[in-house]
């Protein structure tokens, strides 16, 4: 399997294994939002340290799996971008909001705990 | 010519493999590591290109040696409707068929060398070049491996 989808408390993490076609980041994005209404997740980690390229269409895909988390309640943070990805992602000149990024898993863990409680704060 | 890759596109799996090939290729002619994702990048852009388009065509990558340069020509060709307005396309905001029109762009941005040939109705191909300068020390250790 390409994607493995894991469950970390309120957390979704979805580790990406290989190099994904465009219909697999399109299953991708399907099954997180569905997943992310079905375990009332707080929060979305994207793995992709193992993506060698992240061109024009897989960027904007994972803004757009962070925008629909977004409406079903959940943040999400992209985990692992080579430093060659970015290089390479800056040429794009894309508009990347709302996505956040963080160098590994413990980072992203930590900043979804400040935004989702945050969030609850907000809210009360 | 040899050396030539060449790698056919039929649908958007075949992006896996042109992205795979674009790296061993410019890992081989002793790109960087950063360059050879940046030309793997600008390849899997014209080959989704093909793929939402034209439906079909091919990538050719050929090796270009020169003494003080190697370089990689990379040669995306398809027999679909065409671009009716090719400054449109390659300029920024251009969101042809599902907003995908952000790749020629950004294609562009990631070679030295870029240009399109297309007509309405008979194709596309669209050409691009990234090269690699080699000093003095490069070039006379080869001299001396070939003497060898």
């Amino acid at each position: 399997m390409a994607v493995a989808i894991l469950r970390q408390g309120n957390y979704l993490v979805a580790s990406i294994r290989s190099d994904l076609t465009d219909s697999e980041v399109l299953a991708l994005r399907d099954d997180l939002a569905e997943q992310v209404g079905s375990y009332e997740t707080r929060g979305v980690i994207i793995d992709v340290a193992a993506l060698d390229v992240i061109d024009s269409f897989v960027a904007r895909s994972l803004r757009s799996i962070a925008m629909t988390a977004k409406l079903r309640g959940a943040e999400t943070v992209i985990v692992g971008i080579q430093p060659d990805v970015a290089v390479a992602m800056v040429h794009f000149h894309l508009n990347l909001e709302p996505l956040r990024a963080t160098l590994d898993l413990d980072e992203a863990l930590a900043l979804l705990d400040r935004l989702t409680q945050g969030g609850a704060e907000d809210e009360g | 010519m040899k050396d030539e890759v060449r790698v056919p596109i039929a649908s958007d799996a075949d992006l896996v493999p042109a992205r795979a090939h674009a790296r061993t290729l410019a890992e081989r002619l002793g790109f960087s590591r950063t360059d050879a994702t940046l030309i793997a990048t600008a390849i899997s852009e014209v080959a989704r290109n093909i793929v939402v388009h034209a439906g079909r065509g091919e990538i050719i990558m050929t090796p270009l040696y020169e003494n003080d340069r190697y370089g990689l020509l990379v040669v995306a060709r398809d027999a679909g409707p065409g671009i009716r307005d090719v400054e449109a396309a390659i300029g920024h905001g251009f969101t042809a068929k599902g907003g995908l029109g952000l790749g020629l762009p950004g294609a562009r941005r990631l070679v030295d060398e870029f240009s399109i040939d297309t007509e309405v109705r008979r194709g596309t191909t669209v050409t691009m070049k990234k090269w690699r300068f080699r000093d003095e020390l490069e070039r006379l250790r080869e001299e001396r491996r070939r003497r060898e």
